[in-house]
């Protein structure tokens, strides 16, 4: 994505310093006096970015950029997160990664990608002590309510690496475009989460015969404002949500969750669009249908349940409900752009996930696909963990090249080079990545 | 004996710099809000420095929002901006169609009130500047966009 495109810390100050204050830290600012009302969750989370908490924020006056920041002309972090991320969305906040800063093998939480429906609940309003988590729903026996530290020692705890990937990741490549979030490629992570099995908590609570479904409700709260509106109530069949992977978790690569991506609980199904891996989860329901919570219906992530041309018009009932993400592949170094000399030999890795699969082989190409040659592929570390690869590539003479990768599954099925089947909202882009390089 | 006194000296030198450094920050900052507060609603000036303006027109854009400013500005700004950023109009393409069945559904699911006859003018808007450009079924890589850089390896 262009540089141009991500928006920096002046501009958005410049533009409306107060709107600023409020999106960016919860200031709220006093009309008359324009003296920022800092709350704690303000403080904390100007203290994230500054690297130290703030003294005297109480003072400190509306709609001002930090000094420590103001001669920063990098895109702007969202607090918690790297400065680089791409900021798609400011309200609700939607960010990506691009593809260099997913290069470890675990993707840490600071560039840990962030897609938000409503609006997250204010770090001051999650008190730890009086979070609960209630079970419910027509196709539950005994409704039950746990307390965050009821679900910590009452059940097994286990930690899993678990790939999140957006259902929309690579929606800008689609013609003619989808709307939505232009995600890139960058709507992706994997990260080794911690907390219960759903499966013990709803056994727990006892699962009806008739049960079809789960459905989540989380504190997130509706872009309008409207309190009766949810901004996102998404879930799984039964089968998935039974899985051993399938976690209710409270911590992301052994620290809690970041705010932006759900603190202090949230669900976590592997391979499946993210949107079912409810953030700030306080309510579960067990169904005896398919959950008809809000953007589970009408074409949100949904794609036509059989293929249509580019640009069709697709009714709500002939569109189906996303299930497992397609395989796919990114390259995370060398990061776009390289320069190399003649005769050196360019090391590439990255990574890649399968959805529920795993990923049998992926394969380099440096001549637009005529022909490929295999990477070296790690096992995943356990069942939905992206798996990595690398190579070491020659090239043949001096000139541009692009190297491209691709990914196969379990099935034998392949990333495509051109864009897969267009679908109106543009979802499960999983063409292949590809990097340009020069040589000599 | 020497070292935490050493220790104190230090937070009490970094302590001293922090309230000296939030004291100019404040007194610039109060300068920097009380400039804000008295400058008229500015609209094309020609005195004063041109960035200070939030509202200026560069290029045919609205440096505030990023929109195209020609007719209809004025009404995707009251209306659309009201809910979401000018982001999610900047990056999406669409035909006529496409932008109305946005609206139809944000109005359906969404809380977007009843345009009346404001609709027609703001999918005109949206037509207008922000159709889809013909791409085929996979576009080259933006170069543009590649930032180029010496890689250096071991061999």
């Amino acid at each position: 994505m262009a540089k141009k495109q991500k928006r920096g810390l002046h501009e958005w100050y410049a533009n409306d310093p107060i709107e600023a204050d409020q999106q960016l830290w919860g200031r709220e600012s006093h009309a008359s006096t324009r003296r920022g009302f800092l709350k704690t969750s303000a403080k904390i989370a100007m203290g994230l970015v500054l690297g130290a908490p703030m003294v005297y924020a109480e003072h400190f006056p509306a709609g001002m950029i930090p000094a420590a920041l103001a001669h920063d002309d990098r895109p702007f972090a969202l607090p918690g997160k790297h400065p680089d991320l791409i900021v798609l969305n400011d309200r609700p906040i939607n960010a990506e990664t691009p593809p260099h800063l997913l290069d470890d093998a675990l993707t840490p939480a600071d560039v840990f990608f962030v897609r938000n429906n409503g609006i997250p609940p204010e770090l001051t309003q999650i008190d730890l002590q009086q979070w609960t988590l209630s079970i419910g729903g027509e196709s539950v026996r005994q409704p039950k309510t746990y307390s965050l530290a009821e679900l910590k020692s009452k059940f097994t705890t286990h930690t899993y690496q678990l790939t999140l990937e957006c259902g929309g990741n690579g929606r800008k490549e689609f013609n003619p475009p989808a709307k939505g979030n232009q995600w890139s490629v960058g709507a992706v992570g994997c990260a080794a989460w911690t907390g219960v099995r759903l499966r013990d908590v709803l056994q727990d609570a006892g699962i009806k015969a008739d049960a079809q479904y789960i459905g989540y409700y989380g504190r997130d709260t509706h872009l309008s404002g409207d309190p009766n509106k949810v901004p996102i109530s998404r879930g799984v069949p039964m089968t998935k949500a039974l899985e051993d992977e399938s976690l209710i978790a409270w911590a992301m690569n052994g620290k809690d969750l970041p705010w932006l991506n759900g603190y202090p609980l949230r669900l976590v199904f592997g391979g499946w669009p993210a949107s079912c891996s409810g953030k700030w989860l306080t309510r579960i329901d067990v169904r005896n249908r398919v959950h008809d919570g809000q953007k589970m219906g009408g074409q949100s992530y949904r794609v036509p349940c059989k293929p249509v041309a580019p640009g069709a018009k697709v009714p709500d009932e002939e569109m189906c409900i996303i299930e497992s993400m397609p395989v796919k592949s990114l390259i995370t170094y060398p990061r776009s752009g390289a320069t190399i000399r003649s005769g050196q030999q360019l090391p590439i890795r990255g990574h890649a996930w399968g959805g529920d699969l795993a990923v049998q082989a992926v394969e380099y190409s440096i001549d637009f696909g005529a022909s490929w040659q295999p990477c070296e592929l790690s096992a995943p570390a356990n069942r939905l963990a992206w798996q990595h690869f690398k190579a070491r590539i020659a090239f043949p003479q001096p000139g541009y090249y692009e190297v491209w990768a691709r990914a196969t599954d379990s099935e034998g099925r392949m990333q495509p080079m051109l864009l897969p089947g267009w679908n109106p909202k543009g979802y499960l882009n999983n063409a292949c990545h590809r990097i340009a390089v020069k040589v000599g | 004996m020497a070292k935490p006194n050493l220790l104190n000296s230090f937070l009490v030198l970094t302590q001293l710099v922090i309230v000296a450094g939030t004291i100019l920050l404040i007194y610039h900052a109060f300068g920097e809000s009380w400039k804000k507060s008295i400058a008229p609603v500015p609209m094309a000036t020609s005195s004063g420095p041109v960035e200070e303006d939030p509202e200026r027109v560069e290029n045919g854009i609205h440096m505030e929002t990023g929109l195209v400013y020609a007719e209809g500005f004025d009404l995707v700004r009251a209306n659309c901006l009201a809910c979401h950023s000018s982001k999610l109009i900047l990056q999406n393409r669409a035909s006529r169609a496409g932008w109305q069945q946005m609206i139809d559904w944000m109005q359906a699911t969404q809380g977007l009130w009843d345009l009346g006859d404001k609709e027609p003018k703001i999918v005109d808007y949206l037509a207008e500047y922000y159709a889809p450009k013909e791409i085929g079924r996979r576009a080259n890589l933006d170069l543009n966009a590649v930032e180029w850089y010496i890689l250096d390896l071991e061999n």
